[in-house]
């Protein structure tokens, strides 16, 4: 089965979309994701969607409920790479992922991500 | 008189035009260079000639296919073109309605002149003939006019759309912070230039904030307040965070009174306080550097 790669960072997973997400494709990475969230014990997702440049309600959708769920595991989730097409159509289907946390790109993206996240040392100091 | 009548029609104006084309055309362009309406500085003398005879070559060799002398048919398509084409150039030379129209109601002129050397002393045809030739001037001078006004109708919404260009700018106040300043009523064609200007802008820079800036937007209703929204929502999905800006008095009563929930958008009565909002969030302060007096 087509699967996309989840790369572990660190206390992050780090998955970058470079094919067209058909809903199957997506509903695979919802699982594999909040299985790894666990497995590693990951505190903080980063998926990057730069390559993207078609987005439907479904897909959508799977990405504000893969932030919920994740949440619910206790890690944060960053989407980045919002094309500005992709803005638009999702803002005019009147899907505007209220639960995701967006950045321009992955190096903001991560930054946000440290930002958000309590250091290794367990105080939740921001670094900023 | 229904003999009379097919008699006049042996002689009829579309006879006159093809047997004396020559002399027509050199009446036409006389008369055209006698008219308050001739601009030599906007058309050379050689161009009027060359658009006056062309014309009327169109037009003989319609009025052979058809002599009825009616623009409606199939016929007269070649004229009709090419007349639309010279009123068009001359809408676009910056010769007024009038000054086109009058180029083809010249034509008239030249023509009564002709019928009247014709006819001599057949008062009875001479006035048919004087009729169909009315007839005829008046529907090329409706082609040109409605030419004219659809060239003007042509600039005029390509500078509208020119307008809407110009009127979206996005400037870079600091590092990573943005400004939009709107100025004027925003409709749903406005909100979409905006928006996209605004996200292009914010991935070829890198921001993270963007300020929105609402000082000349005379009114905001509901469905303002909504593109506002949608301008915000696009800017977060795309990891940027919208303040909202230049919010008068009475907008802000407008917006409480019509229910707009603007609960999720960081407010600010003006843009220098908005300015320092994002200064703020992006961890800067401006500091006083101290002069010794």
């Amino acid at each position: 089965m087509e699967r996309i790669p989840i790369l572990k960072q660190g206390d992050l997973l780090l998955v970058s979309v470079q094919v067209d997400m058909h809903d199957q494709l997506a509903l695979n990475l919802q699982d594999d994701l909040t299985q790894r969230i666990v497995r590693d014990n990951a505190r903080g997702v980063l998926i990057d969607i730069s390559a993207l440049d078609m987005v439907d309600s479904f897909i959508g959708r799977v990405l504000d409920n893969i932030a919920t769920m994740s949440r619910i595991l206790d890690a944060e989730t960053v989407v980045v790479g919002i094309q500005p097409a992709v803005a638009i159509t999702l803002v005019e289907l009147g899907i505007t992922l209220p639960n995701i946390r967006t950045a321009l790109n992955i190096e903001s993206g991560i930054a946000l991500l440290r930002r958000l996240l309590p250091t290794p040392d367990g105080d939740a100091d921001d670094q900023s | 008189m229904s003999t009379g009548f097919r008699q006049t029609d042996e002689r009829s104006l579309s006879d006159i035009l093809i047997r004396h084309e020559t002399e027509i055309a050199s009446a036409w362009i006389s008369e055209q260079a006698s008219l308050i309406s001739h601009r030599p500085d906007l058309l050379t003398e050689t161009e009027l000639r060359q658009q006056s005879r062309a014309l009327l070559s169109e037009i003989t060799s319609a009025a052979r296919m058809d002599p009825s002398l009616n623009l409606a048919n199939s016929a007269w398509k070649a004229t009709r073109d090419l007349l639309s084409e010279i009123s068009r150039s001359r809408a676009l030379a910056g010769f007024s309605p009038a000054e086109t129209a009058s180029f083809v109601f010249s034509l008239r002129g030249a023509l009564m002149d002709r019928l009247q050397t014709v006819y001599e002393e057949d008062a009875r045809s001479l006035a048919a003939a004087m009729r169909s030739c009315s007839t005829f001037v008046d529907q090329l001078g409706l082609v040109t006019t409605s030419t004219v006004l659809k060239t003007r109708e042509e600039l005029i919404k390509k500078q509208q759309e020119e307008m809407l260009e110009l009127s979206t700018p996005v400037v870079r106040l600091f590092d990573g912070v943005l400004c939009l300043p709107l100025i004027g009523t925003l409709d749903s064609a406005r909100t979409q230039v905006v928006m996209e200007s605004l996200l292009q802008k914010i991935v070829e820079t890198g921001s993270t904030i963007a300020i929105i800036d609402i000082t000349g937007v005379p009114t905001v209703d509901t469905l303002v307040a909504q593109h506002l929204l949608k301008t915000v929502s696009a800017a977060r999905l795309m990891g940027a965070e919208c303040i909202v800006s230049g919010i008068r008095p009475q907008i802000a009563q407008t917006i409480v009174h019509l229910g707009v929930e603007l609960h999720n958008v960081a407010t600010k009565a003006t843009l220098a306080d908005a300015l320092a909002l994002a200064m703020q969030k992006r961890g800067l302060t401006i500091q006083r550097v101290n002069k010794q007096a």
